[in-house]
């Protein structure tokens, strides 16, 4: 093999395992492949019929086969050639017309990515970074991030608050925007039992269901408003938050997951089913608008005896005045939840649950009422999950029980665990991530879920403690030092 | 009675389906500690297939139901074991030393992309198939006419799960592959010193608990006579629901706990509302746990600083 590269162990190469191995793997993508991909079934005449693709699952299971050979044959030292030939199969696909777009796409990327393994092990000698190695990488990121953002969060909170008057800010940008902070407050809230308190919830949705089905039913039966409703949305949510916490958090870790999963599941259930209280599957259309904190509405013509918006100002109305007081409504929330957090770590309570998430039996032993202690944090984020609804209610003027399933209550949890549990920072990056970035590529709809899914997988295989996971101890017995020095420290003594 | 007695045999064969997946949840729970979230899918998958394969066989012909059955059968735990194998591999194992939160986040995601998946190639509208197998006994009859069945279909489904149970636990209990299996399930790192190749035996786990979701999946197929992309998460909740009653990471437990969650949603189907059958079922879940944490037949569990 003259193809070395310079520095590359060449031990000699065992090209009967590399390819048996590569077979393997094409073997497992045939069998993967084969009846869901290469058999769809179809509706002809109201009857179901196979319809076959054998072309797409050839296509793939070589695509599967060129992969694995690659992977091989850089880890074994021959990553010149691979680097070549994925190059050629990631530009030939470009150009051939291969069966579908998503294969296409696969074939690409596939190339891509192992051109690129191939590139770095010409230059570094191994193929990928250890876990340990891109677990120090990220953590130094996640360092420099964390000293970074005493200086990017502010920036970031005037960003926040000009964007609705920034020359490019039209109608959908700050739709999107609310979208955003609506994910990145629900984040934060979902962040204090799980980041802080360190108890896995998967039904945190079912207490942004309540908050949303309290003020729509508050506001259909008793006429109450967005201003009255919210705090007691908060409040009821709490509530419900109380009720189910009591007797399941003496549970531990999983348990306690599948429990709040079926509490989400259930309240959606009732919701559905409840059909003279809540509307049932037709969910409750027509809810009010907020007004301008009951002072105004944002109206072209108001009723008479009630002031309207850009009366009051002595502006031109339009009807982006409500979209932008929105915006800074579910703004002022998130950062309240935010400026809440902060401030509670550094309490007594806040500092128990940090120290129960670490260890709960130590903490028993010394003297912290376990159940008290995460009841509280339950309840609190609860609150925030019932605002956050209202929120919600008040903006989309509709709501149903479609709305609150467990996806969504997987999709905040991700963004809490992508983000890198606790780190509030975290929960904002990931929220760009996981409800921006499917966004922006709205006509592929269809593949949203489905890319959804995969990517996180991927990040959690790339890096399983969340993005920017920092642990900060938030109390020190010596002198504060940036979180960069001890990152640097650290590594010294190791 | 009559009644009863026929919400009994309905709950019986249900419990069995739920039994069946059950028992791949406890069993990776048991060996790696994590809820193996996209189980459902997989069952999920194995019911597809098995619409696939009928279609198939209609249009080649073989309509000898034997046949069909067991060449259904062996379709859908073949390529199921390829699908449960492939998660593992893919998504839990190189998590497996990570913090807890990474495998169940991932398997959250994986769970997500098969429902996708299966949607985007198969389509999202529900797959209907002919019934497969038809008639059964008329086991008492009321004075007014009601009457008390109990389909072939039934019988056959209560009778492959007692016999899948029964080499199941012989799998478990004389085989290599159950000792190794045990073996990891007390202490893997000890395990792995004796000689008991972990990742084998982890993926082996997975294969089987795959290979029984996927002869549920079948079941359901001939039982309800239609699918859809979306039955696997619920089937999963109730299906991990009935593994934590009968006492996680216990085989026996899986199976009763399946039955148990089986007889409840068809008696309160019966005797209360329909609607709220999955209700009852989480509430039931909660009560289990506040009250008996460790499952009916679970060991309790020792906390340990």
């Amino acid at each position: 093999m003259t193809a070395v590269a310079p520095g590359v162990r060449a031990h000699t190469l065992d090209i009967a395992a590399v390819l048996k191995e590569s077979a393997l793997a094409a073997l497992v993508a045939l069998l993967l492949a084969f009846p869901l991909v290469g058999l769809r079934t179809v509706d002809v005449l109201s009857r179901l019929t196979i319809e076959p693709h054998f072309a797409e699952v050839a296509v793939a299971v070589v695509l599967v086969f060129l992969g694995r050979l690659g992977m091989a044959l850089t880890r074994e030292g021959r990553p010149l050639p691979v680097l070549v030939a994925s190059l050629v199969v990631a530009a030939s696909a470009w150009f051939l017309p291969l069966p579908t777009m998503p294969l296409k796409l696969i074939a690409v990327a596939g190339g891509a990515i192992i051109a690129l393994r191939a590139a770095l092990a010409l230059r570094s000698h191994h193929s990928t970074l250890s876990l340990a190695e891109r677990e120090r990488r990220m953590d130094r990121v996640g360092a420099r991030f964390q000293d970074a953002s005493r200086l990017i969060g502010p920036i970031a909170v005037i960003f926040a608050v000009a964007l609705p008057f920034l020359p490019f800010a039209d109608r959908a940008v700050v739709d999107i925007g609310i979208l955003l902070l609506t994910y990145i407050m629900l984040g934060w809230g979902l962040n204090i039992v799980v980041g802080l308190a360190g108890l896995l919830d998967l039904g945190y949705v079912a207490f942004y269901a309540v908050g949303a089905y309290s003020y729509a039913l508050l506001a259909q039966y008793f006429g109450f408003s967005f201003w009255l409703c919210l705090p007691l949305a908060g409040l009821l949510a709490s509530l419900s938050g109380l009720l189910l916490g009591f007797p399941v958090l003496r549970l531990r870790g999983d348990y306690f997951a599948i429990v709040t999963l079926g509490f989400g599941e259930m309240i959606r259930i009732i919701l559905i089913n409840w059909y003279d209280f809540t509307g049932g599957p037709n969910g409750i259309s027509g809810i009010p608008r907020p007004s301008f904190f009951g002072i105004a509405d944002f109206v072209r013509n108001p009723e008479p005896g009630v002031l309207s918006f850009h009366e009051l100002f002595g502006v031109e109305y339009s009807s982006i005045q409500r979209i932008i007081f929105l915006y800074y409504l579910i703004l002022v929330l998130a950062l309240f939840v935010n400026f809440f957090t902060l401030r509670i770590r550094k309490l007594p309570i806040g500092r128990a649950w940090e120290a129960l998430r670490e260890d709960d039996v130590a903490c028993t032993a010394l003297g912290i009422n376990r159940t008290n202690i995460k009841l509280a944090a339950f309840s609190i984020a609860a609150m925030f999950g019932g605002f956050a609804g209202s929120f919600f209610a008040t903006r989309q003027g509709f709501i149903s029980p479609e709305s609150f399933s467990f996806i969504e209550s997987a999709i905040i949890l991700a963004i809490v665990v992508l983000g890198g549990m606790g780190s509030q920072a975290g929960v904002v990056v990931a929220t760009l991530l996981v409800i921006g970035l499917p966004e922006m590529f709205r006509e592929l709809s269809q593949y949203r879920m489905l890319a959804f899914g995969i990517g996180m997988v991927l990040i959690m295989l790339w890096r399983p403690r969340g993005l920017l996971a920092h642990r900060d101890p938030t109390i020190l017995l010596h002198k504060r030092k940036s979180a960069m020095q001890q990152q640097q420290e650290s590594e010294d003594r190791a | 009675m009559e009644y009863f007695l026929q919400q009994l045999i309905n709950g019986l064969t249900l419990g069995a389906i739920y039994g069946l997946i059950a028992i791949g949840y406890t069993m990776v729970y048991g060996i790696i500690g994590m809820i193996n979230f996209a189980h459902g899918e997989i069952y999920m998958i194995g019911a597809f297939i098995a619409v696939i394969t009928f279609v198939i066989l209609g249009m080649f012909g073989i309509t000898w139901v034997p046949i069909a059955v067991l060449i259904v059968l062996a379709m859908s735990m073949i390529f199921t074991s390829a699908y449960g194998w492939a998660i593992e591999r893919i998504a839990y194992r190189p998590l497996r030393h990570s913090p807890r939160l990474a495998p169940l986040i991932s398997a959250i995601g994986m769970s997500i992309f098969l429902q996708n998946y299966v949607q985007l190639l198969q389509g999202a509208r529900n797959r209907p198939i002919p019934p497969v197998i038809q008639g059964g006994f008329s086991v008492m009859e009321r004075a007014d006419g009601f009457n008390v069945s109990l389909s072939y279909l039934q019988i056959i489904i209560m009778v492959l799960t007692v016999v899948l149970m029964f080499g199941f636990t012989r799998l478990i209990n004389h085989t290599e592959l159950g000792r190794a299996q045990r073996a990891c399930e007390q202490d893997k790192t000890m395990a792995g010193l004796l000689g008991v190749d972990v990742d084998r035996t982890i993926s082996l786990t997975f294969v089987v608990g795959a290979a029984l979701a996927g002869v549920a999946g079948v079941m359901v197929t001939m039982y309800y006579g239609v699918i859809d992309f979306y039955i696997g998460f619920l089937a999963g909740i109730k299906a991990f629901t009935a593994a934590v009653l009968g006492g996680i990471g216990s085989l026996p437990g899986a199976m009763m706990g399946g039955i148990l969650i089986g007889l409840i949603e068809s008696f309160w189907s019966a005797y209360f509302t329909i609607e709220y059958k999955d209700v009852a079922t989480f509430s039931i879940l909660v009560l289990v746990l506040i009250f008996r944490p460790s499952g009916l037949l679970g060991r309790p569990e020792i906390e340990k600083v």
